[in-house]
């Protein structure tokens, strides 16, 4: 398969291992911002192929993760309401809120849908008039054009009845909150491919500066994480703290000006809660005022509500790379995918349910090196 | 194969509906039970209209029942009658007998389309003429409108067990080598593909298939050493796996580079964010075997048209730890779980 296969061939991953292997000359801890870069490791079982030396923890690049309790709950009571259709992207819908979740809800008689993109969810808006269609708009800067572009195309072609439950959040902001945070002991970033694919990799420069801490753009295959962590490595044992660009067949430097535009002409800069981290400023996008007939925060007049996360979760440590989900007491026994006590647990992108999936023997012994 | 049949036995309008009445007990179902169902698949029945089959069998029987809610209903490839006569023979096929008959009942919804019966039941008498299996005993049953997604399809099937077969759990031991039939997740890429109106296209067909053929030439060669056989469907390979190991309490280690998928379902998939481990199969099923005949296991059903694709896809180890083991493309290894809920694509 063209641009799959070459990512996942055997030979070239030995290689890079070997490279690894040459360079390293000391303990050096890297973080992968991007849930999918999780998986890829764990999946792949690339994590025990690693030279000791190197330990990865896993980043809070998972959009399901760190959606806000209070606002899957405002979902459901949206999805609850006779008139409304409430459509999702598949992942989000077995996040449980403080009581239920989506799938739930849909149990119940709830009218949720699972969608590929919110312009199936517009569509859906179009075939019924007479109800309203709330698509849930999560993700990182990676989904925010598509779900940008719905609204303006919603708002072109009239259609009132459709409105997006916004929850998007930024990843450069994030870095800092968990670099700014005392405990952390991050050697290096492994920046996620598919966010710098929209926003190019400027706004990595300043961090890499501020903190003196190199930030590798890299892909999900194989090879790519490999080449990434070969990258990082390089840089660490020479002491270099720049931002580069694996993943160049996909990202350019300036990014894709014009998904920029759409997200610019749709959404603002705003302040944003994460799931297990907190409050981030600047750290999501909130819908303009000009297209707040499609906001369903505004349509439906939801207040900001406090939800108390499951106090068992350690969720924040984990996506803050505190701690591996191994380190857990519930992990695998109270907590499990059919029944998890918080998001990491769910999302095919989250830590906890990579671990839970994939990993074999050895990475039982991973959290000893944290 | 006979041919399809071309003239109408109940000559009506394409709007024509199933209605409450067809149902009822009276005319209308006495039609379309005779008329329609009887006449379609007259080829395919034996009964002398009593309530019941009365059938003679001798020896250890096989017995099995399945039903049948696929959406939508047709899909590339085939549509739920075949797959509801394939299903069931093949779960009777899997326990080493030969599948003879089956029972077959269906439960329609109110303002289902007449045509749309149809060919749901040339499908199921296509099925049944490639599985030479006898339909022997039926019901039809008509729910109110809402009440029901259209059609469900209910089979029961009895086979006779084939004289060499010694198929169990129990017979699986270490060093025995696991063998799939052909292309991983085919059917349940094809069905989603269509469910999910997706917008991309592909040529992707179910592999809806009656497997019975195969496994009794496997038993007929090699009998006892094909000691277990099952269809992984609903959970895909990586759940059946887990059956396994959790029944005969070994463990298992399985190549992904030996698994044999499609490449245009493994697009699909890659696409989708699913697994193909975890994907549903139709015309697939999983044979372990001793040691010694593997190699001639792979060759008859790679030289079958229903096994042209097969491979050896892992072994049986000896680590008493029921785990299933998958050696990634790369060289490393991780745990293949059961599947949990079910398989949700992702966000990005």
């Amino acid at each position: 398969m063209k641009y799959l296969s070459e990512y996942r061939d055997a030979q070239l991953v030995e290689h890079l291992l070997h490279q690894i292997n040459q360079t390293i000359t000391r303990p050096w801890t890297i973080m992968e911002i991007c849930g999918g870069q999780t998986h890829g490791l764990v999946k792949n079982g690339i994590i025990d192929l690693l030279p000791p030396q190197i330990t990865m923890v896993h980043g809070p690049g998972c959009p399901v993760c760190v959606t806000p309790v209070g606002l899957i709950d405002d979902a459901i009571e949206l999805a609850e309401k006779q008139q409304v259709i409430l459509c999702s992207f598949g992942d989000m819908l077995r996040v449980p809120g403080s009581g239920k979740s989506l799938l739930e809800a849909k149990a119940g008689g709830a009218d949720v849908r699972m969608v590929y993109s919110p312009l199936d969810a517009l569509q859906i808006a179009q075939k019924n008039p007479h109800r309203e269609v709330v698509f849930f708009a999560v993700g990182f800067e990676t989904t925010a054009p598509a779900n940008a572009l719905s609204v303006i195309q919603a708002s072109r072609l009239q259609v009132n009845n459709y409105s997006i439950l916004a929850s998007q959040v930024l990843v450069p902001p994030a870095m800092e909150a968990i670099l700014s945070d005392p405990q952390q002991h991050i050697n290096a970033f492994l920046a996620a491919g598919h966010v710098c694919t929209i926003m190019g990799l400027e706004e990595y420069e300043p961090i890499a500066r501020k903190y003196h801490i190199p930030i590798v753009v890299t892909g999900f295959e194989p090879v790519d994480l490999l080449h990434g962590i070969l990258m990082a490595v390089k840089q660490l044992e020479k002491g270099y703290a720049n931002v580069e660009n694996q993943y160049a067949r996909v990202v350019y430097a300036h990014g894709n000006a014009h998904a920029r535009k759409v997200i610019d002409t749709v959404f603002e800069v705003s302040e944003r809660e994460w799931r297990g981290i907190g409050n981030i400023e600047g750290s999501g996008y909130e819908v303009r005022n000009e297209f707040a007939a499609h906001n369903a925060r505004i349509k439906f007049g939801l207040q900001h509500r406090e939800a108390p996360e499951q106090s068992e979760c350690i969720a924040g440590a984990v996506l803050k790379g505190l701690k591996k989900p191994r380190e857990c007491p519930n992990f695998g026994t109270k907590c499990r995918p059919e029944n998890p006590l918080g998001a990491p647990m769910v999302s095919s992108e989250g830590a906890c349910a990579a671990y839970y999936h994939y990993a074999s023997g050895n990475l039982l012994l991973q959290h000893d090196k944290v | 194969m006979n041919p399809f049949l071309n003239n109408c036995p109940l000559p009506g309008r394409q709007t024509d509906i199933i209605t409450l009445e067809h149902g009822s007990g009276g005319l209308m179902m006495h039609r379309l039970v005779k008329n329609l169902v009887f006449e379609m698949l007259q080829d395919v029945m034996t009964g002398n209209g009593h309530d019941g089959a009365m059938l003679q069998v001798e020896g250890n029987i096989a017995f099995s029942t399945d039903s049948f809610v696929v959406k939508p209903l047709f899909f590339p490839g085939g549509n739920i009658g075949e797959l509801a006569v394939n299903g069931t023979v093949n779960d009777v096929a899997m326990c080493g007998a030969v599948p003879q008959y089956l029972s077959l009942s269906f439960i329609l919804e109110e303002g289902f389309l007449l045509e749309q019966f149809k060919q749901v039941l040339l499908g199921v008498r296509n099925a049944c003429l490639k599985a030479g299996v006898q339909v022997v005993t039926g019901d039809t049953k008509v729910v109110e409108h809402g009440k029901g997604d259209e059609l469900y399809i209910n089979t029961s099937g009895i086979g006779k067990i084939h004289p060499k077969a010694a198929i169990g759990s129990a017979r699986v031991k270490p060093g025995n080598v696991l063998l799939l039939s052909g292309q991983l997740a085919t059917h349940g890429t094809a069905v989603m593909c269509l469910r999910e109106g997706l917008a991309f296209e592909t040529t992707i067909q179910s592999d809806t298939a009656a497997l019975n053929p195969l496994t009794t030439l496997l038993l007929d060669r090699l009998g006892s050493d094909i000691r277990f056989l099952r269809d992984p469907t609903r959970g895909g390979l990586a759940t059946t796996l887990n059956e396994l190991v959790a029944e005969c309490g070994w463990g298992i280690e399985i190549e992904q580079a030996a698994l044999p998928v499609h490449a245009q379902v493994e697009a699909a998939c890659e696409l989708l964010g699913l697994d193909p481990l975890y994907v549903a199969n139709e015309g697939v099923f999983l044979a372990v075997v001793s040691p010694h005949v593997a190699a001639i296991a792979l060759q008859l059903m790679q030289n079958h048209p229903l096994g042209k694709y097969a491979a050896i896809i892992g072994r049986i180890s000896d680590e008493a730890e029921p785990l299933v083991l998958l050696r990634s493309k790369i060289g490393g290894t991780r745990v293949v779980h059961m599947l949990t809920g079910s398989q949700l694509p992702r966000i990005c």
